[in-house]
């Protein structure tokens, strides 16, 4: 397999786990903007117990999801006291706090980054990728991801029901800040260095982009989400050049073969973005789309009432 | 009379300077159809609100099933069998029929392994949710996603989700509203088939001839304080409730009519 390939299969897989710690979170309701927040803790926490105790990358991998998972649970309490655009915003500034802290502890490298040992291949963050989407997609059978959309409907009700709505709401944000954790914790080991600068808000918002785009009903949603934007710039990287050639011959130029510039993908996949909200406003998959995809036609619902 | 199920002992409640609930006591006796009735604004929905733990009163104790459960936050009311739907329908949009009615259940549920245990078709949760909507009459929806259907159906299913709890009393806010007199009438039957399995029934409404068919007691609120409590037969012929509803002009004329 090309490194080309290997890389991406490494990063998609790395960007599914991610997506589906905020996910958890958004599922229940709760906008979380400080993912990468999380992520830099299982990244850093997993780099440095590689760097100075030596210990094994499986151990390491899971330390870096328990650290970042305990974090989530300390921090969730106060904080999902906020709500809306409060829960945003004090969830950004954590992610802000904890770059904050890694630039200035030189045990952490500082601004100057660390280096990981330990190299883990795409194959292991694709595993990885695989057992988180099936854990989410079961979580989401019970009666956990049951109250999690309930919260997400109405907590007020909810409540009346008798829904622990801060149990269900911790135990939400805590699971989804270990599979941020564990996606840090990928990353580390995958590309063997990690500094501050790459822990940035751009990438909180990329991945809760993935999420609501993907759609909140269903685990598809972020699977399809991450998978979209991930894959998304690789093929534009082959297909911009001839969509430009394609425009400048539209308008009656002579296309001089010159690659169009870089910035033109990400002008693309913000066009895109927001159309994608514009005509599906509660993600590209939703609940009905799923149902209308796998068996739900109407002889065999009649005969899974009468069974 | 058999014994009171739910006992209000001189119930206040003041948002700023309105007293929206005034020295209200009544009891709702065990295994009975009651109506709670009132003009608009008169602080019935506060009631429920008190009742259900929405609310805390300034003054005054709920008692249910002979415990104080004043101070009981709402979360844990649902469990000691004290169960609610509300005025305007309040399912979950997004959760399917009978995912609705499993949340209905929630109250009944305890322990981390219960959260965690897959809710398929195997599992007796679902099956319980299901055979209670055949009961009720309601499954062929059991599937879908509620958004999508007609109003009384929700109307129905609003209920029978406070039914899932298996609560002891069910309190019902204007259950009928909205509905066509063939649908109220379905959901006269529907009520009595509950009360018929022993639940004690609260409903607050506005539409009299179901309070009547439906209900034996009534009391009466009027700018927060109870002016009736007795049958509903002759609650339309009380002074001061028909003084409460046309003005008192109008009510020595109904009178001496």
């Amino acid at each position: 397999m090309s490194g080309y390939l290997a890389g991406i299969i490494a990063i998609l897989s790395i960007n599914i786990i991610f997506a589906y710690g905020i996910f958890l979170a958004v599922a229940s309701g709760q906008l979380n903007l400080g993912g990468v927040g999380f992520q830099a803790v299982g990244a850093y926490a997993a780099g440095l117990l590689s760097a100075s105790l030596g210990l094994p990358v499986a151990l390491t991998l899971l330390a870096g999801a328990v650290v970042a998972g305990l974090v989530g649970v300390a921090l969730a309490f106060p904080i999902l006291r906020t709500r809306g655009v409060y829960l945003v915003l004090a969830t950004f500034a954590f992610a802000e706090v904890v770059a904050g802290i890694i630039l200035n502890t030189d045990a952490l490298g500082g601004a100057m980054g660390m280096s990981v040992p330990g190299y883990v291949e795409w194959q292991i963050p694709m595993i990885g990728a695989i057992l988180v989407a099936l854990l989410v997609f079961y979580l989401m059978a019970t009666r956990f991801g049951l109250t999690l959309r309930a919260i997400h409907d109405d907590e007020d009700v909810s409540e009346l029901m008798g829904v622990s709505i801060r149990n269900v709401k911790v135990a939400a944000f805590g699971l989804g800040a270990a599979l941020a954790g564990l996606s840090g914790a990928f990353y580390a080991h995958n590309f063997g260095y990690i500094e501050a600068q790459s822990f940035n808000a751009l990438v909180s918002i990329y991945v809760l982009l993935y999420v609501l785009l993907g759609g909140t009903q269903t685990a598809w949603g972020p699977l399809v989400g991450a998978a979209f934007f991930t894959l998304l710039p690789e093929v534009l990287r082959e297909v911009l050049p001839a969509l430009k050639d394609f425009f400048i011959t539209l308008f009656g130029g002579v296309p001089d073969g010159s690659r169009p510039d870089e910035s033109w993908r990400f002008v693309i996949l913000g066009v895109l973005a927001v159309g994608f909200m514009a005509i599906r406003p509660e993600g590209l998959v939703t609940r009905t789309m799923v149902e209308r995809l796998t068996f739900r036609r109407p002889s065999s619902r009649f005969k899974e009432v009468t069974e | 009379m058999s014994r009171p199920i739910l006992k209000l002992e001189g119930l206040s409640k003041a948002f700023g300077a309105v007293q929206v609930i005034d020295d209200v006591s009544f009891d709702v006796p065990q295994g009975t159809r009651m109506a709670l009735i009132g003009p608009n604004g008169a602080g019935k929905t506060t009631i429920f609100n008190l009742m259900s733990g929405v609310y805390t009163p300034d003054e005054g104790r709920v008692i249910f099933d002979g415990e104080d459960i004043t101070g009981l936050p709402s979360r844990k009311r649902i469990g000691r069998g004290l169960a609610r739907s509300f005025q305007n329908i309040r399912l979950m949009p997004h959760l399917s029929v009978v995912e609705n009615i499993m949340l209905g259940q929630q109250s009944r549920v305890s322990g981390p392994g219960a959260m965690i245990a897959p809710l398929g078709r195997r599992s007796r949760w679902r099956q319980e949710a299901e055979a209670l909507l055949s009961e009720m009459n309601i499954d062929t929806y059991t599937g879908e996603v509620v958004a999508t259907l007609p109003y009384g159906i929700r109307k129905k299913i609003e209920v029978v989700r406070a039914l899932a709890a298996k609560p002891k009393m069910l309190m019902l806010d204007e259950p009928a509203a909205g509905l066509n007199p063939s649908e109220t009438a379905a959901l006269r039957d529907f009520l009595i088939q509950i009360s018929e399995t022993g639940t004690t029934i609260l409903i607050v409404e506005h539409d009299m001839s179901l309070v009547r068919s439906l209900c034996d007691r009534a009391v009466v609120l009027n700018f927060g304080r109870l002016i009736y409590d007795g049958s509903t037969r002759d609650v339309q012929n009380d002074p001061q409730v028909l003084e409460a509803y046309l003005g008192s002009r109008h009510a020595e004329e109904a009178v001496h009519a």
